[in-house]
Parts: C-alpha cells; structure tokens; sequence
C-alpha cells in the first residue's frame, strides 16, 4: 500500500521539479550571456575572480598536497606487494587528473566559494538590494549574478590545474625522498603512460564542467532563496550539500563518457 | 482632482497563485501631487507600487503611466522608463558594501559616464539636501536607521524621477526621524516637480503632507479624496482604519472554524482541552 | 580593496594556472615528445604486440632511444607493425634486431634493439626484419602447468 502511494508521489515531485529545472537553465543562459549587457562589468568580475580563485589558493594547496602525500603512501603499500612500485607515479598522476583533482577541487569550491555566494545573494534579496537594483533600471543578473558566474567558471579550472600539480609533488615527496622508489622511474613511467588531451585536458575539462554546475546552483538557490533570515541558512545549506552531490553525480557521467 | 493624470490604473487584478490580491483597482494620480495609499498590512499596497514600477505584471487591466501603456514595455523599455521613477523602499535596501556616497553614486555610476568632480558634486548635493553631507564616507551599518533610509532617499532621488514611490517611508523610526522623513518627502517633491505615491498605513504623518488618499481593502479601493475628506467619509471601513478601531468591518477575530463558546462547550464535553 | 591590487592578484591567478598547466603538460604528461620530434622513422613487424602502445620507449641497453608512434596491422602477412622514432644520433646496422620486453614482472612493455655489426645503416622508413614479439605470459604459464603436468603423469606412470 505504502508503495503504491510512493510511486504516484515520485511522479508528481519529478514532475514539479520540471518547471524549476527550466526556470533555472533560464536564469544560468540570461545570466551567461548578459556580459553583453551594458551593465556587466569587467571590474567585476575581476572582483570576483580574486574573492572566488584567488582567496581559494591556500585551501586548494593545502588540501592538494596532503591528498597526493596519501595517495602516495597508500599507492606504495598497494603496489609494494607485488613488486610494482614503479608504477606508483602513473597511479598518483592519474588518481589527480582524472578524478581527485577535479573532484576534490569542485567540492571545497562549493563549501568555500558556493556557500558564500548563496549568502550573499539571497541576503541581497532579502534586504531587498536586487529590487532596488531593478528600480534604479540596472539588471542585477547582468550587474550582480553574471560576474559570480563566469568568475567561479573561470577559477575552478585554474583552481584544478594547480590542485593536480601540487597533488602530483606532494605523491613524489613522498614516494621519492621517503618511501625510497626511484625518481627516475617515478617520472618516465608517469610520462609515458599519462597523456596530454586523454588525461590532463579531459580532468580540466571535468573541473570546468563542476564550476559551471557549482556556481549555477549556488546562484540559482540564492536568487530564489526565500528573503527571511531563515531562508537565507536554508539556501546556503541547501546550496552546498545539493551542490556536493550534483559534482559526484555528475562526475559519474562524465567518467562513463570521456574515459570509456 | 483637475490636474493631468500621471498614473492611470484601470480595472487592474492581480493573484498570487489562486489567493486575489487586487481585484479590480481603477486609481488615477495626478501630476505633481503627494498621493497616499493606505490600507490594512498584506492589503495588497506594496503589490501596487510594483505594478506601477513594471516588477510586476497585471493578469489583467491596465496600468498608463504618462499616458503609455506599461503591458506594451518591453524589458529595456521597461529599464528606460525606470530612470525615471526612483523608490524608497522599506528596509532602505542600500548596499552594504559600499559608502553612504556611493550608494548615491550608483545610479549615476551604472548609467552615465560622469568626470568624477561633476559627479561628486551632484551627490553632495542630494546628500546635502537630506542633511547628510557629513556621513558620505560611512558604510550602512555605521548608519542609524533614520539616517540608512534618508541615504536610500538622496539614492532614489539622485536621477531626478518624474514618480517617485515611497513603501512605508515611517515605518520603524522614531518620531524625530520620522518627521524629518515627511518634510523630506514634501519638499523634494516641489523641489524637484515630481509626483509621490506613498504607501503607508501611518495616518497622521501621511495627512500631513499627502493632498490626496486612497483606502485599500480587500482588494478594491474602497475610499479615496483629500485628507479632510477621507476623515468624513462615511465608510465604516474608512473610519475603522482612520480611527484605529479594534474592531469593526475589519473583523478583529480571524475566521475560525467554530464560535470560541460552542467549541468550549464542546470540549468539555469531551473532557479535553484546546 | 583596491582595484589595482586585485588586477595583479587576478594576473597573478591566472599565470599561475597557465604555468601549472604547462608544467602538467611537459613535465607529467611529457606532452612535448619534443626530443623525438627530429629524429628518424624506422619499422619493425611482430608477431605479437602484446600491451605495447603509442609512446612506449624504445630503448638500447636501457637507455631510451626513442618511442613507439604508431601501431598497426599489416594486412598482407597479419603482423603487427609498429612505427618508431628514433633520435638521429643514433645510427643502427641493417641486421639490428628488436625484441619487445616486460618492465618487471607487471611493468610496462617496451622495445628493446640489439644493434648488429654490419657497416651500413638503416636508412629512415626502413624495416627491422628481426624480431622477436612480447612473451605472452598466459601462454608460458600454460606451456610451464602443462609440461609440469606431463612430466609428473610420466613420472608417475614409470612408477
């Protein structure tokens, strides 16, 4: 019995979710395209940048080097059993470039960046900015949602690329110096075995794809957030677990179709 | 009730899903006048500011501001037209990451490309005018509430609007702040020709300074006239909220489903309670 | 802060990204190949590949010499023909040989060349006639289990 109300129940909820879904890929496409707006501005963005990528720095090399220091650690006692620590630079190197480095550096960016977006615009809506915005004729997606958008697009990649290297000298740091495995083979069996547009290029593109997904959704929960002090908390929880869980989703996708 | 109108609303409905908010509202504002707009809270007032500022749309009716249709605007003629209307909204609605004097600066910042002396003149001047020259370079939350919402006011003035709207311009100040407020409203609007609408439910400081009124209830316009007017009007409607009664058409009891003594009775007879 | 600072720290950002970009590029992903890119082409055909790929080096006596381009199938005599590329200091006899070997037990695969004595040289685009294609392990185990088992059932039956 329970069942058979539950089934109707995920049919109505898939089917309201429908318009939100389009209402939101509305919101991302006009905000998108309003840097030819007369109201977008570079400065902006430029603003953003920083606040976004820039402040993010230290937390992504900091998280990135201890990730490669384990993955290193735990590659080692892996492969030591079966006489294959050579092979610990590729396993390292292509643990960060395809999944852990976009991945990893998706989801800080989301506790980070995503929740502080989501603040900041619902409580402009809440205080009614984005309204007084709209009365004194400028666009608040052109002024305010474009820039934050393309900033976190922009930054998470630059983010990744970094993420990854930092990743890759924390794994020979340890592996090299500590663990004892040869330098040599742990950079020539890197080399050969990672490629430049199947590995490198394709994690990036991952990241690049997390940022826009990231973003939109910390944008979109804070644009339709409800303008109470409690709605703002709300969104910017919401915001990041739904975020979070996006990335790892969508991560699967895209796994089964750029590497398959 | 002679002057051109600037603002004509014609049969306008509006509903929030399936909840009416304006049903059937005819208003007509005159050039160059002070117009309240008063009515219950959740009476559908601050919808009708939005109306008439094009945030939102009528389902049906219409709305002519100068004579133009606002349902044929399209969104950058809706932008265009908004240079000319300024609004004080509730909260004052500044930004709070910047000064007092670039919250001013925005409009002309974001609209014109001004050399910076001219610009800096035109705030402090509209900071001047509202007294508050000296606090250009503090942020808003080093702003009392009074000072925050004459900030908004120099804000919503600075383009030199032809309408200027006002959401409950009293509410949340004390009693100095609030007079300073109304003579504020009074004369910017002669000093700059433009017309007011303001939405208050303040009724002394309202009269004070509007020459015409409009009670809203239940989704119409049930009063309207000069201020001595309305005080006569022989609405009971009017007269409660005039008059500040409890009780009246307004029912002081929202609907229940029962009458309070027949469920008393009803529960002690069921022996429990509610 | 001030726009000027935030300028640079953007630049700064984004030089950031663009340089580990190209360090990944170079240094993890040996993107370049660039000490291969002048020297000469040579070919081999085997029987067996085995995990061979693009990119495996090439090597002499253990030391890389260059890297495997291209693999594909010859449709006349169904070998495997590998293309490589070698650095154009290195001259090879024209009886060279080339055998493809196992890193370790699971290491990754690779072509070693045995380098003749004859005076003249493989001329680019030339084909190595000798060689000698990857062990293929399942089938040495299979030959050792059954040989083993042979030689115990004879054993037995001598008994």
């Amino acid at each position: 019995m329970a069942m058979l109300e539950f089934i109707p129940q995920l049919g109505r909820r898939t089917l309201q979710s429908i318009p939100g879904l389009g209402a939101a890929s509305r919101f991302l496409l006009t905000s998108l395209l309003s840097v030819f707006n007369r109201h977008f501005s570079f400065q902006q963005l430029f603003r953003q940048i920083y606040g976004f990528g820039v402040r993010s720095l230290i937390l992504m090399v900091v998280a990135a080097f201890f990730t490669g220091m384990v993955l290193g650690f735990q590659g080692y006692y892996a492969l030591v059993r079966f006489g294959a620590t050579s092979a610990l630079g590729t396993l390292v190197a292509l643990s960060l470039l395809r999944e852990l480095g976009p991945v990893l550096t998706a989801l800080l960016f989301a506790g980070r960046a995503g929740s502080a977006l989501t603040a900041e615009i619902s409580s402009m809506k809440a205080t009614e900015q984005l309204s007084a915005m709209e009365m004194m004729a400028v666009n608040p997606l052109a002024w305010v949602v474009a820039p934050r958008l393309w900033a976190g697009i922009i930054s998470v990649p630059i983010l990744c690329a970094i993420f990854d290297l930092v990743g890759i000298f924390g794994g020979y740091l340890i592996s090299v110096p500590v663990l004892g495995v040869d330098g040599g083979t742990f950079w020539a069996q890197m080399q050969s075995n990672v490629t430049f547009s199947g590995d490198i290029l394709t994690g990036l593109f991952k990241a690049l794809c997390f940022g826009v997904v990231v973003t939109w959704i910390a944008a979109w929960k804070g644009y339709t957030a409800r303008p109470t002090a409690e709605g703002v908390g709300n969104a910017t929880t919401l915001s990041v677990v739904t975020a979070s869980l996006t990335v790892l989703g969508l991560d699967f996708i895209l796994t089964a179709l750029l590497f398959s | 009730m002679a002057a051109e109108a600037l603002v004509e609303l014609e049969n306008v409905c509006f509903a929030r899903g399936s909840h009416p908010v304006l049903a059937g509202v005819d208003m007509r504002i005159p050039r160059g006048a002070i117009v309240a707009l008063m009515g219950a809270s959740g009476g559908g007032k601050t919808t009708m500011l939005n109306l008439m500022a094009g945030t939102l749309r009528p389902q049906s009716g219409q709305i002519r501001i100068a004579g133009q249709n606002l349902q044929k605007f399209s969104g950058d003629a809706m932008y265009a037209l908004r240079r000319q209307m300024g609004m004080l909204f509730q909260h004052s609605a500044l930004f709070t990451d910047l000064t007092a004097f670039e919250n001013v600066a925005f409009p002309l910042r974001r609209h014109f490309r001004l050399p910076e002396n001219v610009l800096r003149k035109l705030v402090m001047m509209k900071l001047e005018a509202v007294g508050l020259r000296g606090a250009a370079g503090l942020f808003p939350a080093e702003l009392s509430g009074g000072m925050g919402r004459r900030i908004a006011l120099a804000r919503a003035v600075i383009m030199d609007p032809m309408l200027i709207f006002y959401d409950e311009p009293f509410t949340g100040l004390d009693p100095i702040s609030v007079g300073i407020i109304a003579s504020l409203i009074k004369r910017l609007n002669t000093a700059l020709g433009a017309t007011s609408v303001l939405v208050s439910h303040d009724v002394e400081e309202t009269f004070s300074i509007a020459d015409y009124g409009f009670i809203l209830a239940g989704g119409k316009i049930i009063a309207e006239g000069t201020p001595a007017e309305l005080r006569n009007s022989d609405s009971a409607l009017a007269r409660q909220f005039l008059g500040g009664q409890p009780d009246g058409p307004v029912p002081f009891h929202y609907p229940a489903r029962q009458d309070y003594a027949a469920a008393l009775r009803d529960s002690h007879a069921a022996g429990e309670v509610i | 802060m001030e726009t000027r600072a935030i300028d640079w720290w953007v630049g700064i950002f984004v030089l950031l990204g663009i340089a580990a970009l190209v360090v990944l590029a170079l240094r993890v992903g040996n993107l370049s190949g660039f000490a291969y890119d002048s020297g000469y082409v040579l070919h081999a055909d085997f029987t067996n590949v085995g995990s061979l790929k693009t990119r495996s080096p090439v090597k002499i006596g253990g030391v890389t010499v260059g890297e495997v381009t291209h693999i594909g199938m010859n449709p006349k005599t169904y070998m495997a023909n590998v293309t490589m590329r070698i650095e154009p200091s290195i001259k090879l006899p024209i009886d060279t040989g080339a055998s493809i070997y196992t890193q370790g037990l699971l290491g990754e695969q690779y072509i070693a060349i045995q380098p003749g004595g004859m005076p003249q040289n493989l001329k680019p685009g030339a084909t190595i006639t000798m060689t000698q294609g990857a062990v293929n392990i399942d089938q040495m185990i299979g030959q050792m289990v059954f040989s083993k088992a042979a030689g115990s059932s004879k054993s037995s039956g001598s008994q």
